[in-house]
């Protein structure tokens, strides 16, 4: 019973936190709640016995990607959403299109949710158990990671190398020729 | 125990957050802090997933995801601070002409 409540609760603070996060006039603010939601949803990926990916989550997406976010808006120093020019003469943002984007992402929470109630094992019980020792550990992880899976892992070095290049050709100062 | 399709919800609803993010903000930061939520959504379905099976597949899925996400987030933010030099907007409808 505990676990259940936890489970709802985490939920309820990563849904609350993001719906704030696309709510806010502030990119600041929208990052500091993005870090509160994903730390909600660390605490769920430890209720699923998945430490690694709850750690991960922690440094890799709240210590790392959100820094950057970070780091992008003090530069630009942007602080506010500059709408009001380009809102009146861009005909893309009158307001009954952006009521039929939200109508479209509120059908898609219906029919996802829709398809799942219907979907036939969905009442299958996760969460944590007593025979999670093979599944719970980082070792197994590591394993499969090393051995299943190690094409892919290498070819993702090469793909954080050429992010990395990318990035800094993108955002770097044309130099005078 | 919670049955798996409780965390298949959440995640839904988290990914239509995100496209709801995509498809109403004028922020090309909080574009892309709404991506982000929605691969966190992709994510929380893979463990879940992967648990109800009993395989570790899940986490792993989720630790590329991560990855390219982290790649997504650095090329993506460099793209913003270039757009940001020729505009000085970070909204997307300033962007509408391929060359100036």
């Amino acid at each position: 019973m505990p676990e259940t409540i936890l489970f709802y609760l985490f939920a309820a603070i990563a849904v609350v936190a993001s719906t704030l996060v696309i709510g806010q006039r502030n990119p600041m603010y929208s990052i500091m709640l993005l870090i509160v939601s994903f730390g909600a949803l660390s605490a769920l990926y430890i209720q699923l016995d998945a430490p690694f990916v709850a750690m991960a989550q922690i440094i890799v997406y709240a210590g790392a990607i959100m820094v950057l976010f970070l780091f992008v808006v003090m530069l630009l120093n942007a602080a506010q959403e500059d709408a009001a020019e380009w809102d009146r003469r861009h005909p893309l943002r009158r307001t009954g299109i952006s009521r039929f984007g939200a109508l479209l992402a509120g059908l898609l929470v219906v029919q996802l949710v829709w398809a799942l109630i219907r979907a036939t094992d969905s009442a299958t019980a996760v969460g944590a158990s007593g025979d999670a020792a093979t599944i719970s550990s980082v070792r197994a992880v590591g394993r499969v990671l090393f051995t299943d899976y190690m094409f892919a892992f290498e070819a993702t070095s090469i793909l954080i190398l050429v992010g990395m290049v990318g990035a800094v050709v993108l955002a770097a100062r044309e130099t005078s020729q | 125990m919670i049955p798996l399709g409780h965390y298949l919800i959440l995640s839904a609803v988290l990914f239509a957050i995100g496209t709801a993010g995509v498809f109403l903000r004028k922020n090309l930061i909080t574009i892309l802090l709404s991506i982000e939520i929605m691969l966190n959504a992709v994510n929380l379905t893979f463990v879940a997933f992967g648990r109800a099976q009993g395989t570790v597949d899940g986490q792993i899925i989720t630790f590329f995801v991560m990855t390219v996400a982290a790649a997504e987030a650095a090329v993506g933010l460099a793209l913003v601070i270039a757009l940001y030099r020729h505009r000085e907007s970070l909204n997307p409808d300033a962007f509408t002409s391929l060359k100036w």
